[in-house]
Protein backbone atom coordinates (compact mmCIF):
# COMPACT_ATOMS: atom_id res chain seq x y z
CA UNK A 1 0.00 0.00 0.00
CA UNK A 2 1.55 3.48 -0.49
CA UNK A 3 1.76 6.46 1.23
CA UNK A 4 -1.80 7.84 0.00
CA UNK A 5 -3.71 4.69 0.70
CA UNK A 6 -2.73 4.34 3.78
CA UNK A 7 -3.54 8.08 5.01
CA UNK A 8 -6.95 7.60 3.20
CA UNK A 9 -7.66 4.10 4.66
CA UNK A 10 -6.83 5.60 8.12
CA UNK A 11 -8.91 8.58 8.17
CA UNK A 12 -11.70 6.13 6.70
CA UNK A 13 -11.31 4.10 9.44
CA UNK A 14 -11.88 7.15 11.75
CA UNK A 15 -14.33 8.88 9.57
CA UNK A 16 -16.83 6.20 9.61
CA UNK A 17 -16.41 3.59 12.25
CA UNK A 18 -19.63 1.51 11.63
CA UNK A 19 -19.69 1.42 7.87
CA UNK A 20 -23.10 2.57 5.79
CA UNK A 21 -25.75 -0.19 4.91
CA UNK A 22 -25.38 -1.28 1.59
CA UNK A 23 -27.50 0.74 -0.70
CA UNK A 24 -27.00 1.14 -4.10
CA UNK A 25 -29.45 3.18 -6.82
CA UNK A 26 -32.64 2.74 -7.05
CA UNK A 27 -33.01 2.41 -3.32
CA UNK A 28 -34.92 4.97 -1.38
CA UNK A 29 -32.88 6.48 1.24
CA UNK A 30 -32.79 8.81 4.79
CA UNK A 31 -30.07 10.77 5.05
CA UNK A 32 -29.63 12.12 8.80
CA UNK A 33 -27.69 15.13 8.17
CA UNK A 34 -26.12 16.99 10.88
CA UNK A 35 -27.05 20.93 11.03
CA UNK A 36 -25.51 23.27 13.47
CA UNK A 37 -28.21 26.05 14.29
CA UNK A 38 -26.65 29.67 14.99
CA UNK A 39 -29.05 31.55 17.74
CA UNK A 40 -27.93 34.47 19.72
CA UNK A 41 -28.81 34.36 23.58
CA UNK A 42 -30.19 37.22 24.93
CA UNK A 43 -29.12 36.28 28.61
CA UNK A 44 -25.29 35.71 27.75
CA UNK A 45 -24.75 38.10 24.55
CA UNK A 46 -23.36 35.02 23.13
CA UNK A 47 -24.08 33.18 19.70
CA UNK A 48 -25.12 29.68 20.77
CA UNK A 49 -25.12 26.74 18.69
CA UNK A 50 -27.05 23.90 18.49
CA UNK A 51 -26.51 20.30 16.49
CA UNK A 52 -29.49 18.62 15.25
CA UNK A 53 -30.29 15.93 12.97
CA UNK A 54 -32.37 16.66 9.78
CA UNK A 55 -33.48 13.81 7.50
CA UNK A 56 -33.14 14.35 3.58
CA UNK A 57 -35.40 11.58 2.02
CA UNK A 58 -35.33 10.62 -1.69
CA UNK A 59 -33.87 7.98 -4.12
CA UNK A 60 -30.02 7.33 -4.59
CA UNK A 61 -29.96 8.08 -8.11
CA UNK A 62 -26.22 7.70 -8.39
CA UNK A 63 -22.98 6.32 -6.45
CA UNK A 64 -19.89 7.62 -7.72
CA UNK A 65 -15.88 7.35 -6.79
CA UNK A 66 -14.20 4.64 -4.67
CA UNK A 67 -12.34 4.82 -1.21
CA UNK A 68 -12.54 8.38 0.47
CA UNK A 69 -13.78 10.32 -2.51
CA UNK A 70 -16.82 7.81 -2.63
CA UNK A 71 -19.77 9.79 -2.87
CA UNK A 72 -23.62 9.52 -3.72
CA UNK A 73 -26.49 11.72 -4.82
CA UNK A 74 -29.86 11.39 -3.66
CA UNK A 75 -32.74 13.17 -5.61
CA UNK A 76 -36.09 14.22 -4.11
CA UNK A 77 -39.14 16.04 -4.62
CA UNK A 78 -39.89 19.49 -2.51
CA UNK A 79 -43.05 21.40 -2.95
CA UNK A 80 -42.76 20.25 -6.38
CA UNK A 81 -39.09 21.26 -7.37
CA UNK A 82 -37.01 18.37 -8.01
CA UNK A 83 -34.16 18.64 -5.57
CA UNK A 84 -30.48 16.91 -5.54
CA UNK A 85 -27.99 16.31 -2.86
CA UNK A 86 -24.59 14.62 -2.99
CA UNK A 87 -23.03 13.20 -0.19
CA UNK A 88 -19.84 12.08 0.28
CA UNK A 89 -19.89 9.01 2.35
CA UNK A 90 -17.22 9.52 4.58
CA UNK A 91 -18.58 13.44 4.98
CA UNK A 92 -18.51 14.20 9.05
CA UNK A 93 -21.96 15.92 8.41
CA UNK A 94 -23.45 12.46 6.94
CA UNK A 95 -24.86 10.99 10.32
CA UNK A 96 -26.65 8.33 9.36
CA UNK A 97 -28.45 6.17 6.19
CA UNK A 98 -31.42 4.13 6.44
CA UNK A 99 -32.48 2.28 3.44
CA UNK A 100 -36.24 2.74 3.34
CA UNK A 101 -37.25 0.63 -0.02
CA UNK A 102 -34.75 -1.01 -2.61
CA UNK A 103 -35.56 -0.48 -5.82
CA UNK A 104 -35.10 -2.47 -9.09
CA UNK A 105 -33.17 -0.78 -12.09
CA UNK A 106 -31.05 -1.57 -14.89
CA UNK A 107 -28.45 0.89 -14.65
CA UNK A 108 -26.27 2.53 -12.23
CA UNK A 109 -26.91 5.92 -13.01
CA UNK A 110 -30.53 7.06 -12.93
CA UNK A 111 -30.19 10.11 -14.29
CA UNK A 112 -33.39 9.56 -16.80
CA UNK A 113 -35.52 10.46 -13.51
CA UNK A 114 -34.69 13.71 -14.35
CA UNK A 115 -37.25 13.96 -17.44
CA UNK A 116 -39.36 12.51 -15.21
CA UNK A 117 -42.21 13.09 -12.73
CA UNK A 118 -45.02 10.94 -11.28
CA UNK A 119 -46.15 7.81 -12.71
CA UNK A 120 -43.14 7.35 -15.45
CA UNK A 121 -40.71 7.79 -12.14
CA UNK A 122 -41.76 5.07 -10.30
CA UNK A 123 -39.37 2.44 -9.46
CA UNK A 124 -39.87 -1.15 -8.63
CA UNK A 125 -39.41 -2.47 -5.36
CA UNK A 126 -36.11 -5.78 -5.98
CA UNK A 127 -37.06 -8.90 -4.33
CA UNK A 128 -33.75 -10.27 -3.62
CA UNK A 129 -33.61 -14.17 -3.53
CA UNK A 130 -31.65 -14.87 -1.29
CA UNK A 131 -29.40 -18.06 -2.21
CA UNK A 132 -30.48 -21.23 0.04
CA UNK B 1 14.52 34.40 7.41
CA UNK B 2 14.03 30.79 8.27
CA UNK B 3 15.55 27.73 6.95
CA UNK B 4 13.14 26.06 4.16
CA UNK B 5 12.61 22.52 3.75
CA UNK B 6 13.31 19.99 0.95
CA UNK B 7 10.24 17.40 0.57
CA UNK B 8 9.51 14.68 -2.31
CA UNK B 9 5.95 15.11 -3.77
CA UNK B 10 4.35 12.37 -2.49
CA UNK B 11 0.56 12.34 -4.49
CA UNK B 12 -2.90 14.17 -3.43
CA UNK B 13 -5.39 13.66 -1.48
CA UNK B 14 -8.24 14.99 0.59
CA UNK B 15 -8.88 16.16 4.66
CA UNK B 16 -12.28 16.02 5.71
CA UNK B 17 -12.75 18.58 9.13
CA UNK B 18 -14.94 18.55 11.46
CA UNK B 19 -17.25 20.79 10.57
CA UNK B 20 -18.25 18.37 7.32
CA UNK B 21 -15.39 20.92 5.07
CA UNK B 22 -13.00 18.70 3.46
CA UNK B 23 -10.07 20.60 1.49
CA UNK B 24 -8.04 19.00 -1.19
CA UNK B 25 -4.23 18.80 -0.14
CA UNK B 26 -0.80 17.82 -1.58
CA UNK B 27 1.10 15.69 0.61
CA UNK B 28 5.51 16.43 0.56
CA UNK B 29 7.62 14.18 2.38
CA UNK B 30 10.13 14.80 4.19
CA UNK B 31 13.12 12.44 3.43
CA UNK B 32 15.58 13.00 6.37
CA UNK B 33 16.30 16.53 5.49
CA UNK B 34 19.59 17.00 7.07
CA UNK B 35 21.92 20.07 7.24
CA UNK B 36 25.02 19.31 5.15
CA UNK B 37 27.27 22.35 5.72
CA UNK B 38 26.63 25.69 6.31
CA UNK B 39 27.92 29.07 4.59
CA UNK B 40 28.37 32.49 6.65
CA UNK B 41 29.65 36.15 5.94
CA UNK B 42 33.03 35.82 7.16
CA UNK B 43 34.05 32.89 5.04
CA UNK B 44 31.77 32.87 1.86
CA UNK B 45 30.40 36.57 2.07
CA UNK B 46 26.72 35.49 2.78
CA UNK B 47 24.68 33.38 5.10
CA UNK B 48 23.00 30.32 4.38
CA UNK B 49 22.57 26.60 5.32
CA UNK B 50 23.41 23.67 3.00
CA UNK B 51 20.69 21.09 3.48
CA UNK B 52 20.39 17.26 1.47
CA UNK B 53 17.67 15.37 1.34
CA UNK B 54 16.91 11.31 0.27
CA UNK B 55 19.83 9.21 0.37
CA UNK B 56 22.49 8.85 -2.74
CA UNK B 57 24.39 5.56 -3.03
CA UNK B 58 27.99 6.37 -2.50
CA UNK B 59 29.87 4.20 -4.90
CA UNK B 60 27.21 6.59 -7.42
CA UNK B 61 28.49 9.82 -6.28
CA UNK B 62 31.97 11.56 -7.49
CA UNK B 63 34.74 11.99 -4.55
CA UNK B 64 34.31 15.29 -4.73
CA UNK B 65 31.08 14.91 -3.21
CA UNK B 66 31.80 12.03 -0.69
CA UNK B 67 34.48 14.17 0.49
CA UNK B 68 32.32 16.86 0.86
CA UNK B 69 29.62 14.15 2.87
CA UNK B 70 32.41 12.61 4.44
CA UNK B 71 33.53 15.73 6.12
CA UNK B 72 30.12 17.16 7.88
CA UNK B 73 29.57 13.46 8.66
CA UNK B 74 25.99 12.63 7.22
CA UNK B 75 24.60 10.13 4.76
CA UNK B 76 24.82 10.72 1.09
CA UNK B 77 21.96 12.72 -0.24
CA UNK B 78 20.44 12.64 -3.13
CA UNK B 79 19.42 16.52 -3.64
CA UNK B 80 21.14 19.42 -2.37
CA UNK B 81 20.14 23.02 -1.68
CA UNK B 82 20.95 25.92 -0.58
CA UNK B 83 18.65 28.26 1.67
CA UNK B 84 19.62 31.81 2.84
CA UNK B 85 19.25 32.46 6.24
CA UNK B 86 19.49 34.76 8.74
CA UNK B 87 22.18 34.30 10.94
CA UNK B 88 20.88 33.95 14.31
CA UNK B 89 18.88 31.33 12.61
CA UNK B 90 21.98 29.69 11.20
CA UNK B 91 21.91 25.98 12.02
CA UNK B 92 24.63 23.38 12.85
CA UNK B 93 25.90 20.73 10.51
CA UNK B 94 24.17 17.10 10.94
CA UNK B 95 20.62 19.09 12.65
CA UNK B 96 17.85 17.03 10.99
CA UNK B 97 14.49 19.21 9.87
CA UNK B 98 11.06 18.29 11.20
CA UNK B 99 8.00 18.47 9.65
CA UNK B 100 6.31 20.71 12.60
CA UNK B 101 9.09 23.38 10.99
CA UNK B 102 5.72 24.47 9.77
CA UNK B 103 2.53 25.21 11.90
CA UNK B 104 -0.91 25.02 10.10
CA UNK B 105 -2.63 27.57 8.73
CA UNK B 106 1.20 29.07 7.84
CA UNK B 107 1.10 30.70 4.59
CA UNK B 108 4.16 29.41 2.88
CA UNK B 109 6.45 29.67 -1.03
CA UNK B 110 6.51 26.00 -2.81
CA UNK B 111 8.62 25.61 -5.73
CA UNK B 112 8.67 22.48 -7.97
CA UNK B 113 9.77 22.08 -11.83
CA UNK B 114 6.71 21.47 -13.66
CA UNK B 115 5.49 18.91 -15.49
CA UNK B 116 6.76 18.53 -19.04
CA UNK B 117 4.66 19.06 -22.07
CA UNK B 118 7.24 19.09 -24.67
CA UNK B 119 6.29 21.81 -27.84
CA UNK B 120 3.13 22.78 -27.38
CA UNK B 121 1.21 25.12 -29.24
CA UNK B 122 0.50 29.16 -28.53
CA UNK B 123 -3.26 28.08 -27.39
CA UNK B 124 -1.79 25.25 -24.89
CA UNK B 125 1.27 27.09 -23.65
CA UNK B 126 -0.42 30.97 -23.46
CA UNK B 127 -4.06 30.38 -23.16
CA UNK B 128 -4.46 31.63 -26.77
CA UNK B 129 -7.79 31.46 -28.13
CA UNK B 130 -6.71 30.12 -31.33
CA UNK B 131 -8.94 31.01 -34.93
CA UNK B 132 -12.32 30.85 -35.69
CA UNK B 133 -13.92 27.31 -36.26
CA UNK B 134 -15.49 28.94 -39.46
CA UNK B 135 -16.34 31.74 -41.45
CA UNK B 136 -13.93 31.16 -43.71
CA UNK B 137 -10.69 29.58 -41.60
CA UNK B 138 -9.04 26.76 -43.03
CA UNK B 139 -6.83 24.77 -41.20
CA UNK B 140 -5.15 26.74 -39.07
CA UNK B 141 -8.04 26.86 -36.26
CA UNK B 142 -5.47 26.45 -33.56
CA UNK B 143 -2.93 28.88 -34.76
CA UNK B 144 -1.68 31.80 -32.73
CA UNK B 145 -2.51 34.48 -35.34
CA UNK B 146 -0.77 37.59 -36.21
CA UNK B 147 3.08 38.41 -34.52
CA UNK B 148 3.63 42.10 -34.99
CA UNK B 149 2.77 45.20 -37.14
CA UNK B 150 3.00 45.82 -40.74
CA UNK B 151 5.92 48.12 -42.38
CA UNK B 152 5.76 49.44 -39.29
CA UNK B 153 7.39 48.07 -36.41
CA UNK B 154 8.84 45.79 -39.69
CA UNK B 155 9.45 42.80 -36.79
CA UNK B 156 8.11 40.83 -34.44
CA UNK B 157 8.90 42.02 -31.08
CA UNK B 158 11.33 40.19 -29.04
CA UNK B 159 9.44 38.12 -26.00
CA UNK B 160 6.63 37.19 -28.47
CA UNK B 161 4.30 34.69 -27.36
CA UNK B 162 4.64 31.88 -29.60
CA UNK B 163 4.59 27.65 -29.55
CA UNK B 164 7.42 26.36 -28.57
CA UNK B 165 8.76 24.47 -25.43
CA UNK B 166 6.25 24.19 -22.80
CA UNK B 167 6.89 22.97 -18.98
CA UNK B 168 10.16 21.49 -16.79
CA UNK B 169 10.44 25.19 -15.66
CA UNK B 170 11.00 26.19 -12.06
CA UNK B 171 8.05 27.86 -10.99
CA UNK B 172 7.18 28.80 -7.31
CA UNK B 173 3.59 28.87 -6.21
CA UNK B 174 2.81 31.84 -3.08
CA UNK B 175 0.67 31.69 -0.56
CA UNK B 176 0.31 27.96 -0.12
CA UNK B 177 -1.53 27.52 2.96
CA UNK B 178 -0.21 24.63 5.18
CA UNK B 179 -2.93 22.02 5.93
CA UNK B 180 -1.38 19.72 8.46
CA UNK B 181 1.95 18.28 9.23
CA UNK B 182 2.51 14.46 10.62
CA UNK B 183 5.97 14.97 12.45
CA UNK B 184 6.38 10.92 13.08
CA UNK B 185 6.22 10.13 9.38
CA UNK B 186 8.04 13.53 8.17
CA UNK B 187 4.22 14.57 5.81
CA UNK B 188 3.75 18.72 5.56
CA UNK B 189 0.23 18.54 3.82
CA UNK B 190 -0.51 21.92 2.04
CA UNK B 191 -3.41 22.98 0.66
CA UNK B 192 -4.39 22.65 -3.18
CA UNK B 193 -1.60 22.03 -5.96
CA UNK B 194 2.27 22.13 -5.86
CA UNK B 195 3.95 22.45 -9.18
CA UNK B 196 5.48 19.05 -10.40
CA UNK B 197 5.27 15.24 -10.63
CA UNK B 198 4.64 12.66 -8.28
CA UNK B 199 7.95 11.97 -6.94
CA UNK B 200 9.76 15.56 -7.83
CA UNK B 201 11.57 17.52 -5.22
CA UNK B 202 9.58 20.30 -3.73
CA UNK B 203 11.33 23.15 -1.65
CA UNK B 204 9.07 24.78 0.92
CA UNK B 205 9.96 28.26 2.29
CA UNK B 206 8.07 30.73 4.78
CA UNK B 207 5.90 33.19 2.64
CA UNK B 208 7.57 36.09 1.92
CA UNK B 209 4.68 38.39 1.66
CA UNK B 210 2.94 37.10 4.81
CA UNK B 211 4.19 37.51 8.15
CA UNK B 212 5.94 34.28 9.88
CA UNK B 213 3.29 33.43 12.81
CA UNK B 214 4.32 33.91 16.50
CA UNK B 215 3.78 29.77 16.87
CA UNK B 216 6.52 28.88 13.80
CA UNK B 217 9.86 27.41 15.73
CA UNK B 218 13.14 29.61 15.15
CA UNK B 219 15.30 29.15 14.46
CA UNK B 220 13.92 25.84 13.27
CA UNK B 221 12.50 22.18 14.55
CA UNK B 222 15.47 20.41 14.55
CA UNK B 223 16.48 16.79 15.54
CA UNK B 224 20.20 18.14 16.93
CA UNK B 225 22.99 16.09 15.44
CA UNK B 226 24.42 13.51 17.68
CA UNK B 227 28.13 13.85 19.39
Amino acid sequence: MNLIQTLEAEQMKALRATPLPDFRAGDTLKVNVKVVDVTFDEKTKQNKTRERLQAFEGVCIARQGQGLNEAFTVRKISYGEGVERVFPIYSPLVDSVEVIRKGRVRRAKLYYLRGRRGKSARIAERQDTVAE
Amino acid sequence: MRTGVITQKVGMTRLFLEDGKHVPVTVLKLDGCQVVATRTDEKDGYTAVQLGSGFAKPKRLTKADRGQFAKASVEPKKKLAEFRVDADNLLAVGDVILADHFVPGQKVDVTGITIGRGFTGAMKRWNFRGLEATHGVSISHRSLGGTGGRQDPGKTFKNKKMHGHYGVDRITTQNVEVAKVDVERGLIMVRGSVPGSKGGWVFIRDAVKRDLPKEAPKPASVKKAEG
